[in-house]
């Protein structure tokens, strides 16, 4: 069987795990997009197992990266070569995608962030901070409320000619707006669409404040799937919004080409292989106690052998489990 | 007369050394903890801002402990931190402690009161007696601020992880036990020569980040997740905006710190032009001195809800516009997680990184800062 050769990226965020293959030339060979249900562990063991069996052929892994909210705990997990945050992963994905990108909108989960490039560099980032309000969880929240599965949330949004006036600064301001809107007799596309307008415009005033948002402007992670969204940013906008076809694994790849980055010295991976599917990882938690501070401290073993071990306030417990991790700086 | 006061940075050696001068029984709070975080925020009112709500908890501890006397600072213009002594005084008297409280107004503003306040400490004592005390105590404060200022900037270069942390405690050892003005100035040769023994690898490539804000969260570690040695172990090297005998002394100059205030407000000019309470003023003007200087950025700290900090905020992305220059804000208070501060911190200093290898290195980032408008140049000399 032929053998190719590749890189692994893990991103493990709060609601998604995604795992992804890439060639050598950067192109996705395979790739795994599933919940992480609060489990990330079992999250990236599944992911890996699924993600072997769909490869085409026995890869060769050259280098392995994690990113997202989990990215320590799952670098710990499958023996990373680089951990890096989820905004440097999703930069380098939209590069490598559009490489003329100069804003990039992420919409996840748990966060949304707006990433700006010039020239090939991130110049400035945002982060949502105190609120939810404009995430792909509230979107999900408010379809089961409406009792639209979320895949076809963008399609019925594209079927109205205009967005009802949703007040969107709060899901809970927003959710009574709805039922007011619904029991008034607004149809149900106008008020769906009219949520995508709400989430728009609070993303944007939010954190594209003060920020030259010039195009190519890319739009990804998962809520990126949702054309409804796409449209009231475009229309927002006045102007184009690339969703790259791979848009809900980008974090993924992000980790994969920063992991290649990371290894073009020839070294070996830390890459612990596909077995860690099967490993059975004991994580157990306990208070220091050696302060006032009582922290809880979390570990993470394997047969008795501590691989990991952090939570402390102090660094008295910290093992991080990452064996050679690149110097930051430079 | 047992007396406590709030933690913060390290006002404890300065305040424990002072009241053993003036013969004052005092009691030490314990360490912030958690602990102290969740009474404060469980008695103080929600949109206070976190700093009334950590000292908050300090006071209870310490009443807890047997505090019979509260010292808290006062202070002037638009800034909450004015009404902090008597909100919490108020909250404590509710929840049925019986204690006095002191309130020690700015001696720069108000000298009389300030001093009044002491004798209020110190009954038995000569307002000559005590002006000597504060005139020594302040000293020895002072060598803890150059301690921390040379901790900055030597902990990116060590050549062993942790040395410098390390050290930096013996150093406040040898002070803490000096009493005599020869021996604080013995001890302030000694401590200093440790740090400087401390072997440095100079050719290391290094970021150099200014940190700004609000004074509180600059000082107490506790509350900002020991930021300086989070970014100081990832070989940047730090310069404060804030030190607390700049702080609380009574001259404009800030001999620590080595920019006056006057420095400050011109360069802040073209941007803010009056007090606004707080450090606002400071955030803005020391944000373009940094730039000024060839810092690769700022790093903006401020407590949720702060009014001050909450101008210079809404100013910080304009100057970081004007002048080419990187800022990452960060709001903190009992909510606030160590995960997503780490998150943005790794992408900020990443972002520094890839403007160095781009060659957007702080040499030239001034020369576009010349090039800009006029107005910011000239703002800053103004005289």
């Amino acid at each position: 069987m032929k053998r190719l050769k590749g890189y692994l990226g893990v991103d493990v965020g709060s609601v998604s795990t995604n795992l992804v293959a890439l060639s050598e030339e950067g192109e996705v060979i395979s790739y795994v997009y599933r919940r992480t249900q609060g489990q990330p562990i079992q999250a990236v063991q599944d992911g890996l197992a699924e993600l072997r069996a769909q490869l085409p052929c026995e890869i060769e892994v050259k280098g392995v990266g994690t990113t997202g909210s989990a990215r320590y705990l799952s670098g710990v997990i499958v023996g990373a070569d680089i951990v890096k945050n989820e905004i440097t992963a999703h930069a380098v994905a939209a590069m490598h995608v559009i490489p003329e990108v100069r804003t990039v909108f992420e919409i996840g989960g748990q966060d949304s962030k707006i990433i700006i490039i010039r020239d090939g560099i991130v110049v400035d980032f945002a982060m949502n901070t105190v609120c939810a309000a404009g995430t792909g969880s509230f979107l999900d929240h408010q379809a089961t409320r409406l009792g639209i599965p979320i895949e076809k949330f963008g399609e019925i949004a594209l079927r109205a000619k205009k967005g009802a006036q949703i007040a969107g600064r709060c899901t809970v301001f927003a959710e009574s707006d709805m039922i007011h809107k619904q029991q008034i007799g607004y149809p149900v596309e106008e008020i769906v669409y009219g949520l995508c307008e709400a989430l728009v415009r609070n993303y944007l005033n939010n954190l594209g404040k003060g920020k030259d948002l010039l195009p190519p402007i890319v739009f990804q992670g998962g809520v990126a799937a949702n054309e409804g969204i796409k449209r009231a940013f475009e229309e927002a906008l006045n102007g184009e919004v690339i969703v790259p076809k791979y848009h809900h694994v980008m974090g993924a790849i992000g980790a994969a080409l920063l992991a290649q980055e990371a290894t073009d010295d020839g070294e070996i991976s830390n890459f612990k292989g596909f077995e860690v599917s099967q490993i059975d990882y004991e994580t157990s938690s306990f208070f220091c106690g050696g302060c006032a501070n009582n922290c809880e401290i979390v570990k993470i073993q394997v047969d008795g052998e501590v691989l990991a071990r952090w939570g402390g306030r102090c660094g008295k417990w910290e093992v991080d489990g990452i064996g050679k991790r690149k110097a930051l700086l430079f | 007369m047992k007396i406590t006061f709030p933690h913060m940075g390290h006002i404890e050696f300065l305040l424990k050394d002072l009241f053993t001068r003036l013969d004052v029984d005092f009691i030490i709070p314990p360490p912030n903890s958690t602990e102290t975080i969740k009474l404060g925020v469980r008695h103080a009112p929600e949109l206070a801002c976190y700093p009334l709500k950590v000292t908050l908890g300090n006071f209870i501890e310490g009443l807890e402990k047997g505090a019979d006397t509260l010292i808290m600072a006062g202070g002037v213009g638009p800034c909450r931190f004015g009404y902090y002594a008597e909100t919490q005084r108020r909250i404590l008297k509710q929840l049925g402690y019986s204690f006095e409280m002191i309130r020690v107004e700015p001696p720069a503003a108000h000298p009389i009161q300030f001093i009044k306040s002491f004798k209020r400490v110190a009954p038995k004592k000569k307002i000559r007696e005590i002006w000597k005390a504060i005139k020594v105590s302040f000293s020895k404060a002072q060598v803890m601020d150059f301690i921390e200022k040379k901790v900055l900037a030597i902990r990116p270069f060590e050549v062993n992880k942790g040395e410098t942390t390390k050290t930096k405690k013996k150093a406040i050892k040898l002070l803490d036990q000096a009493f005599l003005e020869s021996e604080i100035e013995k001890a302030k040769e000694e401590a200093l020569n440790l740090l400087d023994s401390i072997p440095q690898d100079k050719e290391k490539p290094f970021l150099k980040i200014g940190l700004v804000g609000e004074f509180y969260l600059l000082l107490e570690p506790f509350v900002n997740f020991d930021l300086e040695e989070l970014l100081g172990n990832m070989d940047i090297y730090l310069e404060r905006g804030v030190y607390l005998t700049d702080w609380i002394g009574p001259s404009s100059k800030n001999p620590v710190m080595g920019v006056s205030n006057e420095e400050i407000a011109q360069a802040a000019f073209p941007y803010l032009s009056h007090f606004v309470g707080g450090e606002g003023r400071q955030t803005v003007g020391h944000t373009i001195i940094f730039a000024y200087q060839g810092f690769d950025g700022v790093i903006h700290l401020m407590p949720f809800t702060c009014m001050p900090e909450l101008i210079a905020k809404s100013i910080l992305p304009k100057i970081s516009q004007d002048l080419d220059f990187p800022i990452l804000t960060l709001v903190f208070d009992e909510q606030t997680g160590k995960a997503g501060l780490i998150t943005r911190i790794e992408a900020f200093v990443e972002l520094l990184i890839s403007r160095r290898r781009k060659g957007l290195s702080p040499k030239r980032l001034i020369k576009i800062a010349y090039r800009g408008d006029s107005l910011e140049l000239t703002g800053w000399k103004r005289r």
